[in-house]
């Protein structure tokens, strides 16, 4: 990889981070409301995977902690913040909220609350793709919690009957809110699960970028050159609690929330491109001062300023705004 | 004109649709080599091919799921769900996703799907193959559900749901699928919305849909020959129902009377008899009536579902008592 194209990287990252800090510091002013999911420890994994897609063109779907994988999929982070304040120029138009970004001018498909439910439309996405004959892929992210719907493993089986070119990666982060992963669930390799469906699958570090990304890269080559899905499982951790309520303290100790402190996957990577020389700690000072001027002067500018939606407008988009009268009627009695 | 069954009118939108639009598909249990349950698709898997005509697993939820991850894509699919007892499980897709991604999307994303299910009892099939539910899809806001009350019906607005870009709930009946009906041989659509007055009259409203709507017009032809003349109002449309052809029709007859195979509990005629009281209130000169199921789950011996179940002569007593005449 080039130089410039890690130094790109480095610095997505420090931007994911910081939008999340902010996000949390916004929610704190009231400034965002509902439920809200930060993505902070884990960016590597959906940086990392989905910088290895083609965006715009392949299909993207997933959770509820959906900001990084929007904006890294395409979606104008100005956008995704204008939503979580809830205005007109959102995303989602002030209609979806933290949990409902969607941009399908980049092919990002949603942010879903219900947990499992994108598996389904994952593999939609992708037999729509198969249909038309293209060679897109659809990508769907979800938590190692979700693995225990039913979705899952309904979608599994007909992901590998059909083979549908979809690659399913889990971020097994080893918590669904509070529930430690080997207190719900009987297999904690994630990856196993799927061997009953006879789908290929890997385990990987979640922390180290560059390792995501070759694993990601020959899955997705897998995926695209048609033999069938692939379920790829990274080993990560949210370094916040599970939404803004939660404090972690009665489910996990300093001690093992310290551990993965040591990998947060942007020091490792700064560390790394700093002994490589690809940059120095000046330049990477530089950049985290560049993010958060950029955040602060321009997204959350945009957010602020942006108008909220009007009420007159709050029965658009229930339907099709501009229904064909042709199918749709009115039928007229005489 | 040709004499068509319900079912025929069915397979026939399905061929009509996929031939017209290479994005259409059908998707669902037992629907392609088998050709469905109540042969709804026959045929059309050795016509179009596995890749249009999808057999799917038992896996209602998901199977349901994929046809919305489709539609997001840009494809039409027709799911069929083999009861609408089995729709439960596909509840989830259906009205936490199908019914509230435009709208959470702020209308950037649809998902132009037909769901399509036979709802209603039938012939002694027992309490978990009896279910009627239109209710549930009713209180969904995102989602158009409709009943076709005949082969005409049933032919031309699964085509229109097809072409719809909304979400359609399309509730077929168990009981109607042989019911016989001249259709035309050239393509014709009818429109998902609207109520239709079936059979004009001037002493009273009878309103159903589906087979409740058959029911009223037996019990019509009844009344007749007591004298009395009743207006009958296929609903069609359960949602959006059509508030004005409602008014309309009781400001005239000023006497009412709903018919529905569901529970009374929060269901269509609950909601009917709302909209006429908040619309036409002082239109009445009789309380309304509701016949509906009794509130029990729907039992197998045949004289106990046939207790359960309301029949024309129920909708006919019922009227009856709307008249003042007992
Ligand atoms: C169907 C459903 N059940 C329960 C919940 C509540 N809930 C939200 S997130 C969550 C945990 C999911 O954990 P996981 O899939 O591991 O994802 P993570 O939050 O760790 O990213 C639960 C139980 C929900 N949103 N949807
Ligand atoms: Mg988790």
């Amino acid at each position: 990889m080039k130089a410039a194209d890690q130094k790109r990287l480095l610095r997505e990252m420090i931007f994911f981070r910081r939008f999340e800090e902010r996000c949390f510091e916004a929610y704190m002013e009231h400034k965002i409301g509902g439920f809200l999911h930060l993505y902070s420890g884990q960016e590597a994994v959906a940086t990392g995977v989905l910088e290895m897609i083609r965006r715009g063109k392949d299909y993207v779907i997933t959770g509820y902690r959906d900001h990084v994988h929007a904006i890294k999929a395409g979606a104008p982070a100005r956008e995704v913040m204008a939503e979580l304040y809830g205005k007109e120029t959102g995303s989602s138009r002030g209609r979806g909220g933290s949990m409902h970004i969607f941009d399908p001018t980049a092919h990002f498909m949603g942010g879903y609350a219900l947990v499992g439910q994108p598996f389904p439309l994952a593999a939609g996405l992708a037999l729509a793709c198969k249909y038309k004959g293209t060679d897109e892929i659809a990508v769907c992210f979800l938590g190692d919690g979700a693995n225990n719907q039913g979705t899952f493993h309904e979608t599994m089986n007909m992901a590998s009957l059909w083979h549908l070119p979809v690659l399913f990666v889990c971020e097994n982060n080893q918590y669904a809110i509070g529930t430690r992963i080997d207190r719900s669930t009987a297999v904690t390799d994630q990856y196993k699960r799927v061997c009953g469906y006879n789908i290929s699958s890997s385990q990987h570090d979640g922390q180290d970028i560059d390792t995501v990304m070759d694993a990601a890269a020959k899955a997705i080559e897998h995926v695209r050159s048609g033999k069938g899905p692939y379920f790829i499982e990274f080993l990560t951790y949210r370094q916040r609690g599970h939404s803004m309520s939660d404090k972690t303290a009665a489910y996990r100790s300093k001690e093992e929330e310290a551990e993965w402190a040591r990998r947060d996957p942007i020091t490792l990577y700064r560390d790394k491109l700093v002994k490589a020389k690809v940059v120095t700690d000046a330049d990477v000072k530089a950049m985290e001062r560049e993010v958060s001027n950029e955040i602060e002067n321009d997204i959350v500018k945009f957010a602020e300023e942006s108008p909220v939606p009007k009420v007159e407008d709050l029965n658009k988009y229930v339907l099709d705004d501009n229904p064909d009268p042709r199918w749709i009627g009115p039928l007229q009695n005489p | 004109m040709a004499e068509l069954a319900y079912w025929e009118a069915i397979r026939r939108a399905h061929d009509e649709e996929l031939a017209n639009d290479p994005m259409v598909i059908a998707m669902g249990e037992d629907i392609g080599v088998v050709g469905g349950t109540y042969k709804a698709t026959s045929g059309l898997h050795q016509k179009y091919g596995e890749k249009r005509i999808i057999d799917t697993p038992i896996s209602e939820n998901s199977y349901t799921g994929v046809g919305i991850g489709a539609s997001m894509a840009g494809m039409r699919p027709i799911i069929e769900i083999m009861s609408i007892n089995f729709a439960l499980l596909a509840l989830d897709t259906l009205i936490n996703a199908a019914a509230k991604i435009r709208y959470m999307s702020g209308g950037r994303v649809s998902c132009p799907i037909v769901m399509r299910t036979p709802g209603g009892t039938a012939h002694q099939l027992a309490a978990q193959h009896s279910a009627r539910l239109a209710r549930v899809f009713m209180s969904t806001s995102g989602l158009r559900v409709v009943t076709p009350r005949g082969p005409m019906e049933a032919c031309g607005m699964l085509k229109s749901a097809v072409r719809c870009n909304d979400p359609v709930i399309f509730i077929e009946h168990e009981r109607m699928y042989n019911m016989r009906e001249d259709v035309p041989e050239t393509e014709f659509f009818r429109p998902l919305e609207g109520a239709e007055i079936v059979r004009k009259g001037t002493d009273i409203t009878l309103i159903g849909y589906n087979w409740s709507f058959v029911l009223c017009m037996k019990a019509a032809d009844m009344l007749a020959k007591d004298g009395i003349s009743a207006e009958v109002i296929d609903l069609r449309s359960l949602k959006p129902l059509d508030r004005e052809t409602i008014r309309r029709s009781v400001e005239k007859t000023h006497r009412v009377l709903v018919a529905e195979e569901d529970e009374a509990a929060v269901g269509t005629g609950a909601e009917i008899i709302s909209i006429v009281i908040e619309d036409c209130f002082f239109a009445l000169d009789a309380q309304p009536v509701r016949i509906h199921a009794a509130d029990v789950p729907v039992p197998y011996a045949a004289n106990l579902e046939h207790a359960a179940i309301p029949d024309e002569h129920d909708v006919y007593k019922g009227a009856l008592k709307v008249m003042g005449r007992i």
